[in-house]
């Protein structure tokens, strides 16, 4: 079997609902485990890295939590495949470059995926639809607490778990939103949110993580530091930074709706009539597009539609989920024809937005 | 903004960095920056100023080129791993780095992290060890008092007591 028959199709996925999912599109807790005495993978060689794999992907695939789980080497997964799990958010781009010694396993309900060697011997993640941390971090201390009797974790009283990179040590804990913002982008108060996440410790990224863009107006936010506070304030802290987030989008967008409402009708509009007519179109165009049709679903001048399709839609039209709906390779011009072939069959039946009552 | 080091006094000193795969924000005050030996806020790693400090001052202070510092050439016993490595990646090779390296990891964890001790999740084990070693303390301190009072039947109840415990 492979992975695409394990995992629920984009238009099942994307179904998935959580609280404040209107702009929170995820939520995530990370946790970063390492064997003692074992070099960790960047520096281990390839005998230390398989051992690593042996030792830990038996330990995983053993915890009823992750039932059903598919588990795999990354070495025998296509690239194509990997990158398909990028877009899916369910492993990392430095994951998906990994070859022999690596390890992937990830349930059905992609609740809860695990990377064997990526930065760190041990990555695992609980990932939930909107606003759902405290959640994300039951699911995942389980499966730590589970895993520790069956392996030896470096820890020391003093310094907590030992990571790869010290800006993890401690907790090992990242937890992160992924959050869709397009009425701060538009009412140009972005960067003083950012800026504002900055200053309390988060960080803030674009859609795939690390020094990437903030395509299709969603952003990342997550803590730095993971030493000298408990995995309890941490979720504390970041839990009211985007509770607060989620309030300041939400006076954007009415605020736009009261002082500029033809504005924001006709950026909602014209990304309607590019989606539903356009010949050829890019990933990126396509994002940014979907994400101001998300808004104008979430502001109801879509009453007929609803935001999963936007969500799937947004995952379809990404470059390997496109390529993978193609037997013959694409290249990125006929990438472009096809995504507009797609986009324009699928709001076929979509009227054009009304003004909300 | 308060210094990261002494975290006492205004921070004047403002560097940036990347640091393994996260982007690094420094901010020091006057002392704890010449203290540090930070001369060009735009070169400088991180890595070098607070796990070789030594060095660091000594490169800020003379343009001589310099004999390699004391501990330079230190590998981890574990794993192989040399400073430079740690300069280059940001990152260390085993968990056992952080014994081999450790002097100097405070003042990097300072700037890295809200404090210096883990507060957070302890693995089981951990936790059944911390609640033994103070039951044995206790029993010893009894123990001790027992032995004071010369309350002999008692004192040998609570020897087997810690004969049992540390077995
Ligand atoms: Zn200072
Ligand atoms: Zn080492």
């Amino acid at each position: 079997m492979s992975i695409h028959d394990f995992l629920a199709p984009p238009s099942v996925s994307c179904q998935r609902a959580g609280p404040n999912d209107r702009i929170v599109m995820s939520s995530r807790v990370r946790l970063a485990r390492n064997l003692k005495k074992l070099p960790f993978p960047a520096w281990a060689k390839k005998p230390d890295r398989l051992r690593v794999l042996e030792a830990i992907q038996p330990a995983v695939e053993s915890l009823p939590q992750l039932a059903p789980h598919f588990a795999v080497a990354m070495d025998d997964l296509a690239a194509l495949d990997k990158q398909v799990l990028v877009e899916r958010h369910l492993i990392s781009r430095e994951h998906a470059a990994k070859g022999a010694g690596s390890g992937l396993v990830v349930n059905q309900e992609e609740s809860l995926c695990v990377m064997i060697n990526e930065e760190d011997h041990l990555r695992m993640q609980a990932i939930r639809p909107g606003l759902q941390i405290k959640a994300c971090w039951q699911s995942i201390d389980a499966v730590d607490s589970a895993l520790e009797s069956k392996l030896d974790f470096a820890f020391t009283p003093e310094l907590g778990y030992l990571t790869a990179c010290p800006t993890n040590l401690g907790t090992g804990i990242r937890v992160s939103a992924m959050l869709h913002l397009p009425g701060l982008v538009l009412a140009e108060e972005i960067t003083r949110i950012i800026n504002a996440a900055n200053k309390l410790n988060f960080a803030v990224r674009g859609l795939y993580g690390e020094g990437t863009e903030a395509l299709g107006n969603v952003f990342q936010v997550s803590n730095q530091m993971t030493l000298g506070e408990s995995e309890a304030q941490i979720i504390e802290r970041i839990g009211k930074a985007l509770s607060q987030i989620i309030e300041e989008e939400e006076n954007s967008r009415a605020l736009l709706l009261e002082k500029k409402p033809n504005t924001v009708f006709n950026h909602i509009g014209r990304a309607y009539g590019i989606l539903a007519n356009a010949h050829t179109i890019s990933s990126k165009e396509t994002m940014n597009l979907l994400s101001l049709m998300r808004l104008g679903v979430d502001l109801g001048m879509f009453p007929s539609v609803d935001r999963s399709l936007t969500d799937e839609l947004f995952l379809l039209t990404q470059p390997a989920h496109l390529q993978r709906q193609h037997t013959e390779k694409l290249g990125a011009e006929e990438r472009d024809t096809l995504r507009s072939d797609m986009l324009r069959e699928r709001l076929r039946t979509v009227p054009r937005p009304q003004p909300p009552k | 903004m308060l210094c990261n080091v002494c975290k006492q006094n205004e921070a004047k000193v403002h560097l940036t960095q990347i640091v393994g795969d996260k982007m690094q924000k420094v901010d020091l005050c006057e002392d704890c920056s010449k203290e540090k030996g930070v001369v060009d806020p735009t070169s400088y790693s991180l890595a070098e100023l607070f796990l070789n400090p030594a060095a660091a001052t000594a490169a800020a202070s003379t343009a001589e080129p310099e004999a390699p510092a004391p501990g330079s050439d230190v590998r981890c016993p574990t794993c192989g791993y040399s400073q430079a490595d740690f300069k280059k990646a940001g990152r260390f090779g085993c968990s056992d780095c952080y014994t081999t390296f450790g002097e100097g990891l405070e003042t990097m964890l300072k700037t890295m992290h809200k404090g210096t001790r883990h507060t957070g999740k302890v693995p089981a084990v951990f936790q059944q060890s911390r609640v033994e070693a103070q039951k044995l303390k206790l029993l010893q301190k009894k123990l001790e008092k027992a032995v004071a009072e010369e309350n002999y039947e008692e004192a040998a109840q609570l020897r087997d007591e810690i004969k049992r415990l540390k077995a």
